[in-house]
């Protein structure tokens, strides 16, 4: 619909955009900045002042998945000829890759990468199956004290992690629940649950009484009804609700550092990690980072048309 | 075949009592209306009776069983919302196969049936769309049909055309109606629309705070209101009340309205069957088509002035100024000019209600 529209609000309109275009650009500078950087020569990385054009390589993702050493005299020429392509990339930088045997090995990253996923996921689906429970039965039913419980489910969030993280910490080490998948997964469902319930009542509460009294009426218990009509109404906010969860799961530091150390690691606490001493190698951490990234991107992008919201309402009069 | 019959319900929400001893046998293919304002239990009757509504005391029988503690999915009754409720992630076809889909009925029956009610309703061109894609109208008709599907032994419908717009109101209450003719079952309806009610009833009951003020058909209740509620409630435009006293006066009975200098002439049984209310309690109600106005002097018509004056097309409503009290005439379009125009008006005998004024109860008092 095209409103009329007076020269200011046309003025208007255009620096809206003009500021919108360049906050834009400033949110998407580190991510440039960190994407450039993983495919940038090691030498690059670091020049004053930062190379814009460069010839992309992938080199920092094959250091980021192998295990190598510094060679101490150059590599022997007919070993080099014989190497493949990506190995021949290891002994350019002077490095050789370990093997057992034959086996190449393999660095932590992908096992890191792996826990993260692991434990953002199942606690991703379990907060949001947890909290869409609980937001149907506070949305539907007369519950008894129900805004002081709702407020209590929102405090368990006031705390920030680094306050309850030494005692978690030491009640975990006793129970044996320290540097496990599924430690970490209770603590983020525990994390996230909050959030989830509170979100997932507000889209609830949208969802009209009605569609259950009809299923109710028209021959169905209340749990069909709950699974006929109202998840797939509630679709959208599952949708948004499990977005926010994964991000928080997949992003989470404190708890991380604190908890695991080995076994159930995650990438956030692991990336920092291997910048170790000396000259850090920054090409093969953007890339550590950068795939660390895409998951969320990734995930975000698959539900981006249940994020907008009004798709599914809107057949029913009110 | 489906009686319901209501013995003695009870509702309260928390402290506030929400029916009160609420009795109503509806016999088999009756159209009922339950009438009122928002807020005087009538949609809480139905929702009762859906079950998707506990009651605090009474029966609730259909077919000569009590049902009151059946949940709704096993008292094999439909039911239309005025939200409509149609699953938005669902297409026509499938919104209406739903609650056939809850049975054990195979897939090619499911399919004939929604294809019958389809065609009744003429709703077979929507079967594949999505209810957002549909006219309000259209979507009633699916909502209809979605009740129709299962062969219910009853139908209720809350305010089901309400949130249309008035011309598409007036074609689906035609539509209801000739389904009703059709289809034949045991309904209740439920609005505050008073047209509505009259247009679609066998039966109207009329609802005030939670009680039923009278119960009858729609010439029942509109001739013979039970008390002032109904009769102002029903009939459009409104009934005109006013105080009165009653004198007789050399052989004919004078009715003063308002303190007028003088009274409208009535037949002199009027005394008799008053029956002593002649002075004070009374209340006289006549509606605005029993008021007679016309231009010249004439034996019994009292000279009036017209102060406003509505037209509504086909007549005109015009408000006269009689003692202290307005009464409003229904006249021909254009009869009356203009504003302080001088009438004559009288009353129609056989017009005239009277009432209680304390308790409002009709007096039952017909000339």
């Amino acid at each position: 619909m095209a409103a009329v529209r007076t020269s200011s609000e046309v003025a208007f309109n255009r620096a809206a955009i003009a500021a919108v275009l360049v906050a834009t650009l400033i949110f998407l500078a580190p991510i440039y900045w960190i994407a450039s950087t993983a495919f940038k020569p090691k030498e690059l990385a670091v020049s004053v002042p930062p190379t814009v054009l460069f010839q992309p390589e992938v080199t920092p993702f094959i250091r980021l998945f192998t295990k190598r050493v510094q060679m101490q005299k150059p590599v022997d020429p007919q070993v080099y000829e014989a190497a493949p392509w990506w190995e021949k990339r290891i002994y350019d930088g002077g490095e050789r890759v370990l093997k057992v045997g034959k086996d190449v090995q393999l660095s932590q990253y992908p096992d890191r990468f792996m826990n993260s996923l692991i434990v953002a996921v199942i606690s991703t689906v379990l907060a949001v199956g947890m909290g869409t429970f609980t937001a149907y039965g506070f949305s539907r039913f007369k519950i008894a004290g129900e805004a002081d419980l709702l407020f209590f489910i929102l405090s368990t969030r006031m705390l920030p992690p680094v306050v309850v993280a030494i005692p978690m910490f030491l009640m975990y080490r006793m129970v044996g629940l320290n540097d496990s998948h599924i430690g970490l997964i209770i603590l983020y469902v525990a994390f996230n649950l909050s959030f989830s319930v509170w979100l997932m009542k507000g889209f609830m509460d949208e969802i009209p009484k009605e569609y259950e009294e009809a299923a109710l009426v028209d021959g169905y218990t209340r749990m069909q009804a709950f699974f006929k009509i109202v998840l797939p109404e509630a679709a959208t906010g599952i949708a948004a609700t499990a977005v926010f969860c994964f991000i928080t799961a997949w992003n989470e530091y404190a708890f991380a550092l604190i908890m695991t150390n080995r076994r159930a690691q995650t990438a956030p606490p692991f990336i920092p990690s291997q910048i170790g001493s000396g000259l850090p190698d920054w090409t093969t951490i953007a890339a550590g980072t950068f795939l660390f990234l895409l998951p969320v991107a990734i995930f975000t992008f698959l539900l981006r048309n249940h994020l907008l919201r009004g798709v599914t309402f809107g057949a029913i009069r009110k | 075949m489906t009686q319901i019959e209501l013995r003695g319900i009870e509702k309260f929400f928390g402290a506030v009592q929400v029916i009160h001893n609420l009795n109503l046998a509806i016999a088999d293919n009756e159209f009922i209306v339950l009438l009122g304002q928002s807020g005087c239990g009538k949609t809480t009757t139905l929702r009762a009776v859906a079950g998707l509504e506990t009651i605090d005391k009474g029966d609730i029988l259909i077919d000569g069983k009590p049902v009151q503690h059946l949940k709704a999915a096993d008292r094999d009754i439909a039911m239309v919302f005025q939200s409509f409720s149609l699953y938005p992630h669902m297409t026509v076809f499938e919104n209406v196969a739903f609650p056939l889909r809850a049975t054990r009925m195979s897939s090619g029956e499911v399919d004939k049936s929604v294809r019958e009610v389809a065609r009744v309703l003429r709703i077979t061109d929507l079967l594949d769309k999505r209810p957002s894609a549909l006219s309000g109208g259209d979507m009633q008709r699916v909502a209809i049909g979605r009740a129709l599907v299962r062969r219910p032994k009853a139908m209720l419908m809350d305010e089901p055309i309400g949130a249309l717009d008035a011309k598409l109101r007036e074609e689906m209450r035609a539509e209801i109606k000739r389904l009703h003719v059709k289809q034949g079952s045991t309904t209740i309806y439920v609005t505050h629309d008073q047209i509505e009610a009259m247009s679609l009833a066998d039966r109207i009951v009329i609802m005030h705070e939670g009680f039923i003020q009278q119960v009858g058909t729609p010439d029942e209740v509109y001739s013979h209101p039970a008390n002032l509620f109904v009769a102002q409630f029903v009939g459009s435009p409104v009934m005109n009340i006013a105080e009165a006293r009653v004198a007789d006066r050399a052989g004919a009975a004078s009715v003063t309205v308002g303190e007028a200098p003088a009274g409208f002439e009535f037949p002199h049984r009027l005394l008799s069957k008053l029956n002593g209310h002649s002075n004070g309690g009374l209340t006289l109600g006549i509606r605005p088509e029993g008021v007679l106005v016309r231009h010249d002097a004439a034996s019994g018509y009292m000279p009036v002035e017209a102060s406003i004056i509505e037209p509504l097309g086909s007549f005109d409503i015009v408000d006269l100024k009689v003692g202290s009290t307005m009464l409003r005439a229904r006249t021909k379009a254009g009869y009356v000019s203009g504003p302080g125009e001088k009438v004559h008006v009288r009353i129609d005998p056989e017009q005239a209600h009277f009432f209680d004024t304390a308790s409002g109860k009709s007096l039952g008092v017909r000339l």
